[in-house]
C-alpha cells in the first residue's frame, strides 16, 4: 500500500468534507424546524458564484465568504416565504429553488466562467503537531474553514440539546401545534432556521470556490454536493456530530479515486457523478416510508405546513 | 370578587359557513369552576380557544380582570396567565415531561437547567396532586398521565385561568376522581377554572356555575346549587330527555355465533399486547370490552377488524375464517369497524362528507354520489350533525360531529339483510352530547334487535355498562374478568381494570359466560 498517497487522500477527504458538512448542517437546522429544503444545490451555487464575484472584485477572502453566506441566506428566504408564509408544497418549492439557483448562478457567473480566483483558503500547519504521523496532516494542517466547521457542528449540537431556543426549534419540527400553544412563534422559528440553512449552504458553496478549486464552473463547482448533503442529514438521523462524521465519509468517497488509481483500481467517473442522485433516490425511499422515517428520528412534522386555524 | 378573572364580551367567531360563536357573554371568577355545557358543535371549544388566544373573536372582545385585552396568540394568553388543556392533547411525544413543561417559557434561562425544572415539577405535583416523573418520555405515558403533564405545564407557567376542554372524556373513574381533587386544589389556590364536559353527573359535582350553549349562542346560565341533571339536560337539548336508558337484556341461549376468536395473540416490541384472548359474540347481543387505556383495546380491535395480522390464534366472522386475511376480507364477511381515531383511520379529513360516506359503500365501477349525498343529508337530520353541508370537508367538523358522521356510515345498514352483521365500535358515545349519545345507544340497541352483534371497546365504564349485555375487562392484553353486566358491580369491574384479581367474587365464571 502506498502510504503517502493514502494519507494525502485522507487529508484531502477532510477538506472535501467541509462544504458537504456545512450544507448538511444548514439543512439539518431547516429540517429540525420541520421545513424540508430541496434547494440546497441551488443555494450552494448562488453562494459560490457570489463569493467568486466579490472575492474577485475586492480581493478579500473573508468578504467573499461573507457574501456567499449572505447570498445563500437571501436565496433561502424565498423558500421560507413560499413554504412558511404561503404554505406551498415544500418539495415543489425546494426543487424550484434549485432550478432557479442553477439559472441565476449561470447568469451571474457568465463573465467568470472558467476564470481562476486569486484569493483562496490555505492550510496552516500547527507547528510540530502537524508532523504527528497520520493525525498531523489530517487534523493539524487544514485551512481555517475546517476548524470553523467542526466548531459549528459542536455549537449546533449544544444549541439543539441544551438551550431554550433549541428546545423550541425541535418542538416546532415535531409538533408545531403544541409549540404554538406553548407560546413559541412557529412562523418566526421556521423562517430563521430556513434562512440559517441558506447561510450554511451559501458558506459551503463559497468554500467550493475559495477553498477547493479556485474557479467557477456552472456544472463543475457543486457537482451534486447539495444532494449529498440532503442525503447525509437523513443518514446521520438529524444529529449534527454524525453529520460531521458522515461528511468525512462522503468526502473520502469523493477523493478516494486518487488513491485507488495508485492502487490500480479504476472507478468510472460517470459512476461517481451519479452517486449523489442515487443517494437522493434512496433518501426519497426513506422519506416515503413513514414508519422508517419515524424510526430513524425524522422530525414528525417535517414537510407539513402549519396552519393554526385548521384541524 | 366583583371583577371576573376572565370574560368574553359579546364575542363572535365565524368559520366558513358556520357561526361558531354568536355574541357570547361569559365570565369566570377566581376560585370558581364554571362549566360550559352544550351539544356537539355548539361552540364550546371555540369559546375556550378565544379565551386562551388561539382564536381571535371577529367581533366583541376578551377581558382579563376587567380590562379589555387583545390575545393574538396562545403566547399572549400564557403571558396573561391563561392556559388551556385541549380536547386533543398538545404535547411533543418525543420530548420528556420536563422538556414539554418548559417549552416556550420565556422565563427559562437561555441554558436549560434540568434540575431546577425537575424540582419545580415535583413541587407543583405535590401541591396540586399531580404526581409525574419529569424524566419520562411522553410517548411512554398513559392518557391520564399525559393529561397531568398538560395541567402541570400550565401551572408551571403560573396560569391563573385554566381552560379544561373535555378533560374527563379520556379518563377512568379513578382518574376522574384524582382530576377533581386537583381542580379543587386549584380553585382553593384562587385559580379560575373553565370546565367542558358532556357528563352531567360530573358537571353537577365539580362546578359552581354552568353556562349552556346551543348553536353558538348562550341559552342559559345557572348555579349548580339551583339545578339538577334533568334540568341541565333539558336546557342543553331543548327538550326533555330520557334520563336513564336501560338496555333490554338480550335473549340468551344458543343464537348463532357471529364473531369468534380463539387464542388471539399479538406481540408488539416483545410484549404481548393481546394475550391469548377468546371472544364469542352471538347474534343479538352487545359485548362491552372495558379497560384502562393502553391495556390492549386498540390492538385487539385492529386484530378483529383484520387491519393487523395476529401472531397466533384465529378469528372467524359469520363462521368463515378471516384470520390474517386483511380488512377487506373481514368487511366482506360482514364486519363493520368504527376505529378509535375518527379522523385518520375512520374518516379522511380532506374529503367531503359525501366522499367519506362512499368509502365503505359497495365497490362498483361508478360511484353512486347521489345516493351517498342523500344518505349524508339524512344523517345530518337524524344525528343533528352541525355542518355547512354535505360537501364540507370532514376535518372542519367539531369533535363530536365527525364522530356522528362515522357512526352514520357504519351503522346505516347494520343487521339488515345485506348489511354487516357484526360491528366493532370504539367508544361509540365518547365526546357525544347527551342527545346524540342517546340516539346512538338507540341505534345500537335497534341493530341488536335486528339480529346484529355488537362489540364495544371503551375506557368509559359508564358507557360500557349502559350499553352492553356482557362485559369483559382487558388488563395487560388478557381478559381479566368476564360476566353479565347485571351480575357485576362497578367495584368488581374497577378492580379488574386496575389489575387486582378478584376471581372468587365474580358472579359468573368466565367459561360459562364465554359460551
Ligand atoms: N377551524 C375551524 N374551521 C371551520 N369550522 C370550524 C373550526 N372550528 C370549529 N368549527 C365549527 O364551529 C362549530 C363549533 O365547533 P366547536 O369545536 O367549538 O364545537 P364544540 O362545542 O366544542 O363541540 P364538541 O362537543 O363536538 O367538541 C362547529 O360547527 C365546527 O364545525
Ligand atoms: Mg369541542
Amino acid at each position: 500500500m502506498n502510504d503517502t498517497a493514502f494519507v494525502l487522500t485522507l487529508a484531502a477527504s477532510v477538506a472535501a468534507a467541509v462544504p458537504i458538512a456545512l450544507a448538511a448542517l444548514g439543512e439539518l437546522l431547516s429540517e429540525k424546524a420541520g421545513v424540508l429544503n430541496l434547494g440546497v444545490e441551488g443555494m450552494m451555487l448562488v453562494g459560490a458564484v457570489t463569493a467568486f464575484q466579490i472575492g474577485d472584485a475586492t480581493g478579500s477572502l473573508w468578504l467573499a465568504l461573507f457574501a456567499g453566506a449572505l447570498g445563500g441566506t437571501l436565496f433561502a428566504s424565498i423558500h421560507a416565504f413560499l413554504s412558511v408564509t404561503l404554505r406551498a408544497n415544500q418539495i415543489v418549492s425546494g426543487l424550484a429553488l434549485t432550478i432557479f439557483g442553477t439559472g441565476l448562478s449561470t447568469f451571474i457567473g457568465k463573465s467568470i466562467e472558467g476564470l481562476p480566483l486569486a484569493t483562496d483558503f490555505k492550510p496552516t500547519a500547527w507547528g510540530p503537531l502537524a508532523d504527528i504521523p497520520l493525525l498531523g496532516p489530517l487534523l493539524f494542517n487544514q485551512d481555517p474553514m475546517f476548524y470553523a466547521t467542526v466548531v459549528f457542528a459542536l455549537i449546533i449540537a449544544f444549541y439543539l440539546n441544551r438551550t431554550r431556543a433549541g428546545l423550541a426549534l425541535r418542538a416546532v419540527g415535531e409538533s408545531p401545534g403544541t409549540a404554538d400553544t406553548m407560546g413559541v412563534a412557529v412562523g418566526a422559528v421556521r423562517y430563521v432556521h430556513v434562512m440559517l440553512g441558506g447561510t450554511f449552504a451559501g458558506m459551503g458553496g463559497a468554500y467550493l470556490v475559495l477553498g477547493q478549486v479556485p474557479a467557477w464552473s456552472q456544472d463543475g463547482t457543486t457537482a451534486g454536493i447539495g444532494w449529498i448533503a440532503l442525503a447525509l442529514v437523513v443518514f446521520a438521523s438529524w444529529k449534527p456530530l454524525r453529520v460531521l462524521l458522515g461528511a468525512f465519509l462522503f468526502g473520502f468517497a469523493r477523493r478516494a479515486n486518487f488513491w485507488l488509481q495508485g492502487e490500480g483500481v479504476e472507478i468510472p467517473a460517470e459512476f461517481l457523478a451519479m452517486l449523489p442522485y442515487a443517494l437522493t433516490v434512496l433518501v426519497l425511499v426513506v422519506w416515503g416510508t413513514r414508519d422508517l422515517r419515524r424510526r430513524i428520528g425524522a422530525p414528525a412534522a417535517l414537510g407539513v405546513p402549519y396552519i393554526r386555524d385548521e384541524r | 370578587m366583583t371583577t371576573p378573572a376572565i370574560a368574553a364580551v359579546a364575542a363572535t367567531k365565524r368559520f366558513p359557513g358556520v357561526l361558531a360563536n354568536d355574541a357570547v357573554d361569559f365570565t369566570v371568577f377566581a376560585g370558581e369552576v364554571h362549566t360550559i355545557l352544550g351539544e356537539n358543535g355548539a361552540g364550546k371549544s371555540t369559546l375556550a380557544a378565544m379565551l386562551c388566544g388561539l382564536y381571535q373573536p371577529d367581533e366583541g372582545h376578551v377581558e382579563r380582570n376587567g380590562e379589555p385585552t387583545l390575545l393574538r396568540s396562545p403566547r399572549d394568553g400564557l403571558a396573561q396567565g391563561i392556559g388551556m388543556v385541549h380536547q386533543h392533547f398538545r404535547l411533543v411525544d418525543r420530548f420528556t415531561v420536563a422538556e414539554n413543561v418548559i417549552l416556550g417559557d420565556p422565563d427559562q434561562p437561555r441554558l436549560i437547567d434540568q434540575s431546577v425544572v425537575e424540582t419545580r415539577v415535583a413541587e407543583i405535583g405535590e401541591r396540586f396532586g399531580l404526581p409525574i416523573d419529569p424524566r419520562a418520555r411522553i410517548a411512554d405515558l398513559t392518557v391520564g398521565q399525559r393529561q397531568r403533564v398538560e395541567i402541570v405545564k400550565m401551572l408551571y407557567r403560573d396560569a391563573e385561568v385554566l381552560l379544561l376542554d373535555e378533560p374527563t372524556a379520556v379518563l377512568t373513574p379513578k382518574e376522574v376522581e384524582a382530576l377533581f381533587i386537583t381542580v379543587n386544589a386549584m380553585t382553593a389556590a384562587g385559580k379560575a377554572i373553565v370546565f367542558i364536559s358532556h357528563k352531567l353527573g360530573e358537571v353537577m359535582s365539580i362546578s359552581d356555575r354552568v353556562t349552556v350553549m346551543r348553536a353558538g349562542r348562550v341559552t342559559g346560565e345557572v348555579a349548580t346549587a339551583d339545578t339538577d341533571q334533568r334540568h341541565l339536560a333539558e336546557l342543553m337539548v331543548g327538550r326533555p330527555v330520557e334520563s336513564e336508558t336501560r338496555r333490554a337484556t338480550a335473549k340468551s341461549g344458543q343464537a348463532d355465533v357471529l364473531l369468534e376468536c380463539r387464542g388471539l395473540t399479538l406481540s408488539i416490541d416483545g410484549q404481548n399486547a393481546v394475550d391469548d384472548v377468546d371472544i364469542t359474540l352471538r347474534r343479538g347481543e352487545i359485548l362491552g370490552i372495558a379497560g384502562v387505556a393502553g391495556n390492549g383495546q386498540r390492538p385487539l380491535a385492529r386484530l378483529l377488524a383484520g387491519i393487523d395480522g395476529c401472531d397466533a390464534g384465529s378469528v372467524a366472522v359469520n363462521g368463515s375464517s378471516v384470520t390474517n386475511h386483511g380488512p377487506l376480507a373481514a368487511r366482506n364477511a360482514g364486519l363493520a369497524f368504527v376505529p378509535e381515531d375518527r379522523l385518520g383511520t375512520g374518516l379522511v379529513p380532506g374529503l367531503s362528507l359525501t366522499d367519506n360516506m362512499l368509502l365503505t359503500r359497495p365497490r362498483k365501477f361508478l360511484v353512486d354520489r347521489k345516493g351517498a349525498r342523500r344518505e349524508v343529508g339524512q344523517a345530518i337530520t337524524d344525528y343533528e350533525i352541525k355542518t355547512p353541508g354535505t360537501e364540507a370537508h370532514a376535518r372542519l367538523l367539531s369533535g363530536g360531529n365527525s364522530q356522528k358522521v362515522l357512526l352514520a356510515r357504519e351503522l346505516a345498514s347494520l343487521g339488515t339483510e345485506d348489511g354487516p352483521q357484526v360491528i366493532i365500535v370504539s367508544s361509540p358515545t365518547r365526546g357525544l352530547d347527551i342527545g346524540a349519545a342517546e340516539f346512538v345507544r338507540g341505534l345500537l340497541h335497534e341493530a341488536r334487535e335486528r339480529g346484529a352483534a355488537v362489540l364495544i371497546i371503551s375506557e368509559d365504564l359508564d358507557e360500557v355498562r349502559s350499553l352492553a349485555d356482557r362485559v369483559a375487562v382487558l388488563y395487560r392484553g388478557q381478559i381479566a374478568l368476564q360476566g353479565r353486566t347485571d351480575d357485576l358491580t362497578i367495584e368488581q369491574i374497577g378492580l379488574a381494570m386496575a389489575g387486582v384479581s378478584a376471581d372468587d367474587d365474580v358472579g359468573a365464571s368466565p367459561a360459562e359466560v364465554a359460551g
